[in-house]
């Protein structure tokens, strides 16, 4: 090639059009979500400590004359041993007393005391009034009873370290490994062979199952754990089931998350199951496999994929959770509540961003192993394969029915104990009915406004979330040429899945609660629950988008342009109108998935923004059970409601705007 | 800008290159194509055909080299300031969009009114012959019909160019020539300037006025289409069109080969004596000669002459209009040759396999090629 410039492409006004429009999403997905994370990490990098070298004390003989020595706070420290050196980590809000360097200390004495800042950061409190400098504060002893010094801050990993030597922390990584191993083997395990009696069996009732199998994901998370107490608690109808051991730890986590997490895996295992070939089957058989044989060496070679993906999902969405664990948790520590408990609980903010961080790992891996092995599962999809179709077999299919029974008084059965829960008057004492459980005015956590302001949150985020989502993912998809713009955009559109939402409410707290952050307008509104909850599960709501846009033929655009139309007004007419089907079902997921959410808003609701899975938390809290279950149980009506919703509105604007899909 | 003016000819594609990263898929193109003409690019896949067809549309800018469209500079013009319509493989007809509306989608916000578009795409509709089907989505029509509204989509507003990406390759074989015949047609009526790329000798022959048939990023020939099956310029291009028999062989003068025993007489050429070749003739060149079987049956001794010489039949396939035969002739040397003769002269000769002959490969069909261009 001869040497000399590379042609440069004039932009076209839609390439221009595109690009800011993938810029403008890109932004929003750096300041709703990287700066965010970044301050929490330097957060969690940050570290309080009482500098005591940083000041100066001298005390004055009876009549108030200063004349003896100049001591800093460290040599004070060092002769009277007050603290010790742990003592003197601390956190932002941290103070000290400095009475304990003088042992003779009395308020009532006349001796009088001074104290200076002889560092440029050493700050120090009289009453509620920061002092700093060298110049001398001359204090009575009563006054001088109120002086703290304040902590000066520094970065280092010494937040990490007091976090794995205290074990009453660190302990919570092994319980939150643990837990979400053992939930994911027992998911994975029933949900397999659920989705293999729905679709390798004659069994009867397949639609009924499907259903029920979905139901869990229109409930929150820590809804089973209210069930779980009504049936296992202290006062449970089946307490005896459980020979002495407490529903309150891993085994009501465990219960409850396979509850939550089913569907989940169900659906993945569930698609792997259904795309295996009916050719592989008859070479089998012809072969004369025994059915087990075929079993192993035909279906789950087809399923690992899809059963690898579905464990990591379920390994992601245990180890992330916070609503079960909270509810029925106990004593049990486990990581998601853990940064509840210190940020919440105890304030201390830094020791919360750490925790965050830790929990950030796992999640992470267990996200890039399931991407991993997603990208393998498409590229063994073959179009010539022949969709198999299951013989019936009356032992099986018997066999199958009475299993996927079982599974299916599982999930009802929980729904069911929360509803009776709700109308009971007084359980176990006055078992008559009553809808006094529905005043929600009467409790804690919000009234029915919280539920409204659901709804509110559910339909803004249906709205907004699926707009800015499906119109990043066509700017990102169908654009020309600016590689590394589209690749980063990427990235950032992947990266929510992995962050739990614990993690991202903490990190909004420190990035939008900043008074100098000129975005800290919508703390404490709607606006933030908005934010949050589309950010969150932008992940997958994204990958629909992308995959219906995928299916789209690739020359539309360059046919748009040879004909000079604008590409808006093909992404209007024909882009949109195709893909109605994918914008449905994203706006159907993200107004489930706002009613359901506890994790990331637990952080960022206010008075005026209850939200009413918040509201099942904090009723819960109170003790206020069968309220919670009551609340908890109409987010699943909502839901249930919003699902027929959406199926006639698809079916009805699919009929009529998709009229060419038939022939 | 500046309006360089080059030439006369409507599109002129100057050194053009096109790299992905180390690869090239585009080496030094130049071509000229004239107003109204109709260019096939012939190459087989991956050849860098369709490269240079979405380089002149401006869908992937080329990485150096100039493209001049009616006399004005559009190299680095994005698609929606050129003037081209085109036809893509797969159609791209809008799903959701009925055949009308699908043809109007062009016309609209071009400062025409509603009932000029709607007469506008009645007259295509009359043009391609689907008059019946307006009201029809893409989906409920067949591929063939499918792919002439693509066509009536695509000139539409009169562009100056049309651009074909291998508009047939996606049909069964029927409608496949009969809709070569019928493009053919409407691009005659309209005297748009088209190019159409395929990877489909017949396609090309038939359909093109001039033909470029692309190598590895290269252009290797550019010629109407019985001056690149009779004169090909280079080896590729000689195997890529038509069938053809190749022999190695030295050149043993301006006019000669020798190959195996054999010396043949052929048209002039330019590889230098003593030099290595490859002899080449199709097979409908050689030319079966009568009487010969009787006397090789007799004494196995036939005087051989110009370049004709004496073959065994070694296998016979009928392919209904012809019969393709392999001869096996051991003056040639080890190759094996390939002839396709009338059913005439099949009858003629009482050809059978195992039979005796004589073939002659005609002066002026014998072609001589540089063996270092393989």
């Amino acid at each position: 090639m001869p040497t000399g410039p590379v042609i440069k492409g004039k932009l076209s006004r839609d390439d221009i059009l595109m690009r800011a429009g993938m810029i403008v999403i890109a932004l929003y997905l750096i300041v709703t979500l990287v700066m965010p994370l970044s301050v929490m990490f330097s957060k969690s990098l940050s570290t309080y400590r009482f500098d005591l070298s940083a000041f100066e004390f001298q005390v004055s003989d009876e009549a108030g004359t200063f004349d003896g020595t100049v001591l800093t706070g460290l040599e004070l420290n060092e002769a009277t041993g007050a603290y010790k050196p742990r003592d003197l980590n601390t956190n932002a809000d941290g103070r000290l007393g400095v009475t304990g360097f003088f042992p003779d200390f009395s308020f009532r004495s006349p001796v009088e005391y001074q104290i200076r800042s002889i560092a440029e950061d050493g700050r120090y409190l009289v009453g509620s009034t920061l002092h700093t400098g060298s110049d001398w504060q001359q204090l009575d002893s009563n006054t001088f009873r109120r002086v703290s010094l304040r902590p000066t801050k520094s970065r280092g990993i010494s937040n990490f370290v007091e976090y794995f030597s205290t074990p009453a922390l660190s302990n919570s990584i092994k319980n939150s490994l643990w837990i979400a191993a053992v939930s994911t083997v027992i998911t994975v395990g029933l949900a397999f062979w659920f989705a293999y009696a729905l679709n390798r069996s004659c069994m009867r009732f397949k639609g009924a199952f499907r259903l029920i199998a979905m139901m869990p994901i229109l409930v929150p998370s820590l809804l089973p754990g209210i069930a779980l107490v009504y049936l296992f608690g202290n006062q449970g109808m089946l307490k005896e089931l459980l020979f002495g051991a407490s529903i309150y730890g891993p085994i009501g986590i465990i219960i409850g998350s396979v509850f939550f997490t089913f569907p989940h895996a169900f659906i993945i295992i569930s698609t792997a199951l259904a795309i295996s070939d009916a050719r592989l089957y008859e070479a089998a058989t012809s072969l004369r496999a025994s059915r087990w044989r075929t079993f192993w060496t035909v279906t789950i070679p087809a399923a690992r994929y899809g059963l690898i993906s579905a464990a990591f999902v379920v390994f992601n969405l245990v180890i992330t959770d916070f609503g079960l664990p909270k509810v029925i948790g106990g004593q049990f520590n486990v990581l998601a509540v853990d940064i509840y408990k210190q940020v919440i609980g105890q304030q201390n903010f830094e020791m919360g961003a750490v925790v965050s961080v830790v929990l950030v790992i796992p999640a992470i891996l267990a996200f890039a192993i399931d991407r991993m092995v997603q990208s393998k599962q498409v590229s063994s999809l073959s179009a010539r394969s022949v969709p198999f179709q299951p013989k019936p077999d009356k032992k099986m299919d018997r066999i199958f029915l009475t299993y996927c029974t079982f599974v299916g008084i599982f999930i009802v059965g929980i729904l069911a104990v929360c509803q009776f829960a709700a109308l009971v008057k007084f359980w176990p004492y006055d078992l008559s009915l009553s809808l006094k459980n529905y005043q929600f005015n009467r409790m804690d956590g919000g009234g029915w406004e919280a539920y409204y302001n659901s709804i509110k949150l559910g339909l803004l985020t249906a709205v907004v979330g699926t707009a800015v989502v499906f119109f990043g993912a066509y700017l990102v998809e169908k654009s020309k040429g600016f590689k590394t713009g589209r690749a980063i955009f990427q990235g950032f559109a992947m990266l929510p899945m992995a962050i739990p939402g614990m993690v991202l409410g903490l990190a909004y707290i420190f990035f939008f609660n900043n008074p100098d952050n000129p975005l800290n307008v919508i703390y404490g509104t709607m606006v933030i629950l908005v934010v949050s909850t589309v950010t969150h599960f932008y992940t997958v709501s994204h990958l629909t988008a992308v995959t219906a846009l995928k299916q789209m033929d690739g020359e539309f655009e360059s046919v748009a342009a040879s004909l000079k139309q604008p590409t808006m007004k093909l992404f209007a007419r024909v882009t949109v109108p195709v893909c109605l089907p994918a914008i449905l079902d994203i706006s159907i997921y993200l107004f489930v998935n706002a009613m359901t959410t506890v994790s990331a808003v637990v952080f960022l609701y206010s008075t005026d923004t209850a939200l009413a899975s918040i509201a099942v938390l904090n009723m819960d809290d109170a003790g206020d059970i069968a309220p919670a279950a009551a609340m908890g149980m109409m987010i699943f009506y909502t839901n249930a409601f919003a699902r027929i919703v959406h199926l006639i509105a698809s079916k009805g604007i699919l009929g009529r705007t998709q009229a060419w899909r038939t022939r | 800008m500046p309006e360089a003016t080059t030439g006369d000819a409507y599109l002129k594609i100057e050194n053009l290159w096109k790299a992905f990263g180390e690869f090239l898929a585009l080496s030094d193109v130049s071509l000229d194509i004239e107003e109204g003409e109709f260019v096939c690019f012939l190459g087989p896949s991956g050849c860098g055909k369709t490269t240079l067809l979405r380089a002149i549309a401006g869908l992937d800018l080329q990485t150096k080299g100039s493209v001049h469209q009616a006399g004005k500079d559009v190299s680095n013009l994005p698609p929606f300031e050129r003037d081209f319509g085109i036809v893509f493989q797969s159609y791209a007809l809008f799903p959701n969009l009925t055949i009308e509306k699908n043809i109007a989608f062009g016309l609209e916000n071009a400062g025409r009114t509603k009932p000029e578009i709607a007469a506008r795409v009645t007259e295509l509709l009359d043009l391609v012959g689907l008059e019946e089907q307006r009201k029809k989505y893409p989906a409920q029509l067949s591929g063939g019909q499918q792919q002439r509204i693509a066509l009536a989509r695509a000139i539409a507003t009169n562009p100056g160019l049309l651009l074909l990406d291998e508009p047939l390759s996606a049909l069964d074989a029927k409608v496949r020539v009969h809709l070569r015949h019928e493009i053919k047609e409407l691009q005659r009526k309209l005297r748009v300037t088209t190019v159409m790329v395929t990877h489909d000798q017949e396609e090309a022959l038939s359909m093109a006025d001039r033909i470029v048939v692309i190598n590895n990023g290269r252009v290797e020939q550019i010629g109407t289409p019985t001056e690149i099956y009779r004169h090909p310029s280079t080896l590729f291009v000689a195997g890529f069109i038509g069938d053809m028999n190749k022999f190695d062989g030295i050149v043993d003068g301006p006019e000669g080969i020798t190959c195996g025993q054999m010396r043949l007489q052929c048209e002039q050429h330019a590889v230098p004596k003593g030099n290595r070749a490859v002899m080449a003739v199709r097979p409908e060149d050689v030319v079966p000669h009568g009487g010969d079987h009787d006397a090789s049956g007799a004494s196995g001794q036939v005087e051989t002459q110009g370049n004709t010489l004496n073959v065994e039949v070694t296998e016979m396939e009928f392919l209904g209009s012809y019969w393709r035969c392999r001869l096996a002739s051991a003056s040639l040397g080890t190759g094996e040759l390939i002839a396709n003769f009338s059913m005439n002269a099949v009858r003629r000769l009482d050809l059978s396999e195992g039979k005796r002959m004589m073939v002659e490969l005609p002066k002026s069909r014998v072609m001589v090629f540089d063996a270092a261009g393989v």
